[in-house]
């Protein structure tokens, strides 16, 4: 083990290292049989629409066979991330996946309001006064630089329409 | 002499106040871009390039590439004040910068590097003004053989030139291919890589990739680093600028080595990172006071960020003479001509004359506005970095988001930005390079289009491209930066052995 890990526990980056290798390949599988269902050979107009990516999915495959061998060979008890530094990044990878997947139903500035004020009041602490601040201030500013003078729509959803804007 | 005549026709062009306008608006973004953890120069090019559709085109290339230099010229604020590069091609500056910072150098340190970074961009700026022409009208007698040689050139040098493992570089190289690739196939209008899901028909918009893998994929690093800035103050007067610049001409040789550095690598697409860094390595190497670097040597401020900023600035050159961009950064402008209609390559000097000379006066101005503002305002700037993380982070999360929906309108975009994120979140902590991957993004369908077409002009032989003296030049060059590690060391190892048989 290394020192820098004393005490400190988290997975090693070599097992994801191998792992993201791994995904890599397997995304490259997946290139290839697509390619192949579209035709790699040639057709009567040159080369089918398989026959560019199917050399690209072979490469992926390849390299990342060359890369999982090197993590084996040179990999070493090096710790990818401690456990509560993976914690710190679920807690904006979670909520940005819930604010993500609730957009289409709340319409943007909802979720934006409420993402940040969690944010602020969850992981930053901050008083109340402050939060709703900036959380109602933002999507107000995005609203009126976005939509009125650039006009780019954004999306909006039932509390949009019943306010009429 | 036809050259002035349209730089002079530009400058007009630049000079409207709308122009003036947006110039020094994108400037200021492009600073608290630099500025801030998590928004850099291409995804915030990318999130606010929406902001631009309802712009003509010249305006809107104009304050895209200011935000461009205004992030050139932000990384360097947070590098010196903070010791932490808002942009990794001002990690090289935090060396020395942040050293002269502790020992209350800080006004000399900021001034040297915006200075010398306005000496790089200019360096750069007259050169793509003598250079691009030529290359354009070069490059209009290019066929698909040769238009596929430079691509392959490009993304070869890649692999040669990153610092990252050449297999690591590969392979997120083909993933952006592997994407491009996905929908509807240009040539013989057949759907691939679709699998049946009607959201990928239209396939992957490099832009939703860039604002995820760099911007959310950035955000999560900074979260597990878990950022508190701790920094001193900043203030310039108008005494340590003038004093500063009194001592800067004798730094000439430096600077000059690392405009010619910084230029080369931004246009073989290596990019401003590597040229910083080899900038800093040879000045340490060279100069007179090489054993004081990494203590608040001045001149190890000046010879990374002369390399980066030419180098930011080069990277147009490719992208305006041939359509391939020598960044991440011009990889986006280079999405944006095609969102506004226009045709990048070789074609635009011919057609487009009032763009690009405009674009190229405007990149005189904006630095020289660039200087100015960055030179006045870096209390203001360094204020907002006292701004806590956990505020920053999430306005520039739902801004990601904007950016990401309004590309295409489609709430799809936002989710694929967040595994996106996650993605680069990954690929970045395993030491795979992000940059290469954005760039078979952008260039993917336009490769395999030559790539395709000079097959077919041959029957299939991959003799096409070697059957001209041009075509082979390209492709031969192409094939030693694409071997370049391996031929290194063997000179290396060639030497070695003479010396030890000496």
């Amino acid at each position: 083990m290394t020192t820098n890990s004393s005490g400190a526990a988290g997975p090693r980056h070599k097992v994801v290292e191998a792992g993201v290798a791994l995904l890599i390949a397997v995304f490259g599988v997946i290139v290839i049989i697509g390619s192949v269902k579209a035709g790699i050979n040639w057709g009567a107009e040159g080369p089918r629409a398989g026959f560019f990516p199917f050399y690209i999915g072979l490469l992926i495959v390849v390299s990342s066979a060359i890369n999982f061998w090197h993590v084996l060979r040179d990999g070493d008890g090096a710790l990818f991330a401690e456990w509560g530094q993976l914690r710190q990044v679920m807690s904006v990878v979670i909520p940005t996946a819930i604010y993500v997947g609730a957009m289409p139903f709340t319409g943007l500035y909802l979720a934006s309001i409420i993402f940040i004020g969690y944010f602020m009041r969850w992981l930053g602490k901050y008083r109340w006064l402050t939060v709703l601040g900036v959380a109602f201030g933002m999507p107000i500013v995005t609203y009126f630089i976005f939509e009125r003078y650039f006009l780019v729509p954004l999306p909006k959803g039932p509390i949009e329409e019943w306010l009429g804007i | 002499m036809e050259e002035l005549v349209n730089l002079f026709h530009g400058f007009a062009v630049a000079l409207q106040p709308f122009n003036i306008m947006v110039m020094v608006l994108g400037i200021v973004l492009g600073v608290i871009i630099g500025v801030l953890p998590g928004l850099g120069g291409a995804n915030g090019v990318a999130i606010l390039l929406p902001l631009t559709f309802s712009m003509p085109p010249t305006s809107a290339i104009i304050m895209l590439s200011c935000i461009y230099w205004g992030a050139l010229f932000g990384g360097a604020i947070t590098s010196i004040l903070f010791n932490i590069p808002g942009e990794p091609w001002s990690v090289a500056t935090t060396f020395d910068g942040y050293p002269m910072a502790q020992q209350g150098k800080a006004g000399e340190a900021l001034t040297a590097a915006f200075t010398s970074s306005f000496v790089g961009a200019l360096f750069a700026v007259i050169m793509i003004t003598l250079v691009a022409p030529l290359v354009a009208s070069f490059a209009l007698q290019f066929g698909p053989a040769e238009k596929f040689a430079v691509y392959f050139l490009a993304f070869c040098s890649f692999v040669g030139l990153s610092k990252e493992p050449p297999f690591k570089t590969i392979a997120a190289m083909m993933m952006g291919f592997a994407l491009a690739a996905v929908g509807l196939d240009s040539i013989t209008g057949q759907l691939r890589l679709t699998f049946g899901v009607t959201h990928l028909l239209n396939g992957f918009d490099f832009l939703i990739a860039v604002i995820g893998l760099f911007g959310i994929g950035e955000i999560l690093l900074t979260m597990e680093e878990g950022l508190a800035f701790r920094g001193g103050k900043a203030k310039i007067d108008l005494k340590v600028v003038l004093q500063t610049w009194k001592g800067l001409p004798r730094y000439w040789l430096t600077m000059l080595r690392s405009c010619f550095i910084g230029c080369w690598m931004g246009i073989t697409p290596a990019g401003a990172t590597p040229a910083s860094f080899m900038s800093y390595g040879i000045a340490k190497r060279v100069s007179k006071n090489g054993n004081n670097f990494g203590k608040g040597e001045i001149e190890g401020v000046i010879a990374p960020e002369t390399a980066a900023h030419a180098a930011g600035t080069a990277a147009l050159l490719p992208m305006l003479s041939l359509g391939v961009p020598g960044s991440p950064t011009a990889a986006v402008l280079l999405g944006g001509l095609l969102i506004w209609g226009l045709q990048p390559g070789p074609m635009l000097f011919v057609e487009q004359k009032e763009f690009v000379w405009g674009l190229i006066a405007s990149m005189y101005l904006g630095n020289l506005f660039g200087l100015i503002i960055v030179l006045t305002c870096v209390p203001i700037f360094a204020a907002i970095l006292r701004v806590p993380f956990s505020i920053i982070a999430p306005l520039i999360l739902v801004l990601c988001a904007i950016g990401a929906y309004s590309v295409h309108s489609s709430t799809f975009d936002v989710m694929l930005m967040l595994v996106f994120g996650v993605v680069g979140y990954l690929l970045k902590k395993c030491n795979y390079p992000l940059a290469p991957l954005v760039l078979a993004i952008v260039l993917g369908d336009k490769a395999e289009e030559a790539f395709r077409q000079s097959l077919l002009g041959s029957q299939g032989s991959l003799g096409i491209f070697f059957s001209n003296p041009l075509v082979s030049t390209i492709m031969v060059l192409g094939l030693i930066a694409l071997f370049w590690s391996v031929i290194q060391e063997g000179i290396t190892r060639l030497r070695g052995t003479r010396t030890a048989a000496a």
